[in-house]
């Protein structure tokens, strides 16, 4: 069981698992397939890194995604060989989006969410982040946290709206949580 | 420059105080050691107290090592601006397994209510 962070007592609703279709708010079609660390080092793994190289600096948030292509090796590598989830959101063969989740411990996962600047507000973050809360549903996960700056109201009313809940705000970051089984 | 290092023994404010002598070392910076109870670290004060002094010595400066009781943040602010620093010095926060920065919360207390200057030390090999 998680520690001092409030979890919400109501299990979520069924997300849909990956991989989900759907085209989006500019009419492009997007399909949101898992992703795991065996793809790391093929060209799927360069065209996620490509993402994060062009990603704009001025959305990071605590210090991610780094900057810099080595730096983002490095810090996908790290996220990539734990035993979490990841979901990519492709447009053909090129990377809009990437979520993913980062074991804490036995039964908590950290979240975060990147969708890159060019595929912005066509409500492609709702599907990446239903979609990877599919796939960590389906393999049993529990408990999901995230933290978000808390002037970041996009991102906020993004994470209420698939029934995140404010855990705590008591910092800069608040924190907020979901329980998914 | 008087500087006053807060340390209450997360891995950070160790970075914070390591880049303090360091510094001191080359500046001639004047330098206050300030030992704070975090309720967020499981290292004893006392201990902490030992480390400092012997850092200090290490490396040739004066063991101005003090240990403050009651609020970590607020004894900080107040001894900063009572005793005349022109700055003091955290560790800068940890990462998350993301990677994402997360505060102390004694540094965003001190970054909010002091009058003095703050320096967060990011010790970042990546």
């Amino acid at each position: 069981m998680p520690g001092e962070r409030v979890y919400p007592d109501e299990v979520a609703a069924a997300f849909p698992a990956p991989p989900v279709s759907f085209t989006d708010g500019e009419g492009r079609d997007i399909e949101v397939r898992d992703f795991d660390g065996e793809s790391a080092g093929g060209a799927e793994f360069d065209a996620l890194v490509e993402m994060y190289d062009d990603f704009d600096p001025a959305d990071r948030a605590q210090g991610v995604p780094p900057v810099g292509e080595d730096r983002v090796r490095d810090w996908l590598d790290t996220l990539l060989e734990q035993d979490g989830f990841d979901v990519v959101a492709w447009h053909g063969d090129e990377v809009a989006g990437h979520a993913t989740l980062v074991p804490d411990d036995e039964s908590t996962y950290e979240l975060a969410i990147f969708v890159h600047q060019s595929y912005q507000g066509a409500g492609i973050g709702t599907k990446v982040i239903e979609a990877l809360l599919g796939h960590a549903q389906t393999e049993g996960a529990e408990f999901v946290w995230l933290s978000v700056e808390r002037w970041n109201r996009p991102a906020v009313a993004l994470y209420e709206k698939v029934g995140f809940e404010t855990a705590s705000a008591e910092s800069f970051e608040m924190e907020m949580a979901i329980r998914l089984n | 420059m008087k500087v006053l290092v807060g340390i209450g023994g997360a891995d950070d404010s160790l970075d914070a105080l390591e880049e303090s002598v360091q510094r001191a070392v080359e500046t001639g910076d004047e330098l206050t050691v300030a030992v704070v109870e975090n309720p967020e670290s499981d290292r004893d004060p006392g201990g902490l107290v030992a480390e400092a002094e012997a850092a200090l010595t290490d490396a040739g400066l004066p063991a101005n090592v003090r240990e403050l009781s009651g609020d970590p943040g607020s004894a900080l602010v107040e001894l900063a601006e009572s005793e005349g620093f022109d700055q003091i010095v955290l560790g800068g926060g940890h990462r998350s397994p993301m990677g994402k920065i997360k505060l102390g919360h004694i540094a965003e207390f001190v970054l909010l209510n002091a009058r003095t200057s703050v320096k967060l030390v990011r010790d970042d090999a990546g």
